[in-house]
């Protein structure tokens, strides 16, 4: 088992001009480590992270866009994984922290706790599919996931965290969504 | 805005998918995305996914669209959304969030199942329905009824304007369009 903030600190070193959609406990974590205005936060409704996310990638297929979502979203939204499969953006890295709980709505449990993410991903046509247990191998690996031909997805099996603090107005700050936008032009 | 705008009024009572898949095109829309609804069926999703001016990307619940639309947005891309209106129905919480509270333009093309399109939809004996206009008239999305050829005139300018101004907007089919 891993860390989330510590998966998301040795991601951070290989991401440069990437997209990064991220949500909730992924989102806290990861504008911590990162913060950068290519960082897209507003998902709007849970579970929407992966198909904002195919939405990029189809809209500057130029880019690499990375989606950091949790295990609960992708239980809200898991005919993404079919879609964005059939619709193969080369240029898509889909990361699931999977750490078997609503954390951000009180910690309880999903309700499988060990659903292969990665199973599912594979069955509904991902070019590339990674379960990660652990730091060594995610250091190891995350370059040749980030930079081979997708969508790449991989759960990365990760311990409940500490308790963290939602700061949702500045996460959604309409600001963020501006800078996002011009960051994004900025680099056509 | 036509909220409330409901009448049924329009001569001659026919729609053609060409038409508005004309209106599409001008609005310089790219993307289509879309779950099958069986009143655009035949007039509008068949022709669109046979016409190589169109991305057409088939999802597996209306939602997804939602988003999906959002990301192209911020690249400058133009998408429609062609659901039923049961679809709508399914999606309001990613509409509240995505394209009323960010204020994202989000265009929806919304069959309206079983309906009787000589009746005004907020009257509908169909609960489902009629209860599609009143919810997008309390959420302050603008929506326009497209029962007839004289109603794609609609299209075009409140695609445009929804880009331009950056909010929803819903055009309701009240008939199935013909192919044509």
């Amino acid at each position: 088992m891993m860390k989330r903030d510590e998966c998301f600190r040795i991601l951070a070193r290989h991401i440069t001009d990437e997209a990064v959609v991220a949500t909730y406990s992924s989102a806290v974590d990861w504008v911590e480590i990162s913060p950068r205005p290519l960082n897209y936060l507003s998902i709007g409704a849970m579970g929407l992270d992966s198909s904002h996310g195919l939405g990029l990638a189809l809209g500057r297929p130029d880019r690499r866009v990375v989606v950091l979502q949790g295990d609960g979203s992708l239980l809200m939204n898991l005919g993404s994984l079919v879609t964005i499969a059939a619709v193969a953006p080369k240029n898509l890295v889909h990361l699931v922290a999977h750490n078997e709980t609503y954390e951000a709505n009180g910690g309880h449990p999903i309700p499988n706790r060990k659903v292969d993410f990665a199973g599912l991903a594979r069955a509904a046509g991902y070019a590339a599919c990674y379960d990660f247990f652990d730091l060594g191998s995610f250091t190891q690996q995350i370059a040749h996931v980030l930079e081979q031909d997708g969508p790449v997805f991989a759960t990365l099996h990760i311990e409940p965290s500490k308790s963290l603090q939602y700061d949702y107005p500045s996460l959604y700050d309409p600001a963020k969504r501006v800078a996002f936008k011009a960051a994004l032009q900025a680099g056509k | 805005m036509e909220m409330g705008a409901t009448t049924v009024d329009a001569t001659p009572r026919e729609l053609h998918g060409g038409g508005i898949i004309a209106a599409i095109k001008a609005s310089g829309v790219e993307y289509i995305l879309s779950v099958p609804d069986i009143v655009t069926s035949a007039g509008l999703l068949r022709p669109i996914a046979d016409d190589k001016e169109f991305r057409l990307i088939r999802v597996c619940k209306e939602d997804e669209c939602i988003g999906i639309a959002s990301g192209l947005s911020y690249c400058d891309k133009r998408a429609l959304i062609l659901i039923q209106h049961t679809g709508l129905l399914d999606s309001l919480n990613a509409i509240r969030g995505v394209a009323v509270e960010y204020k994202q333009p989000i265009c929806m093309m919304v069959g309206l199942l079983a309906h009787d399109p000589e009746t005004a939809p907020r009257a509908s004996p169909r609960y489902g329905v009629r209860i599609v206009e009143p919810i997008l008239d309390d959420m302050g999305i603008a929506h326009h009824l497209i029962n007839v050829d004289a109603d794609v005139a609609k299209i075009q300018p409140a695609i445009e304007r929804a880009y331009r101004e950056s909010h929803p907007v819903a055009f309701l089919i009240g008939r199935s369009p013909k192919a044509s």
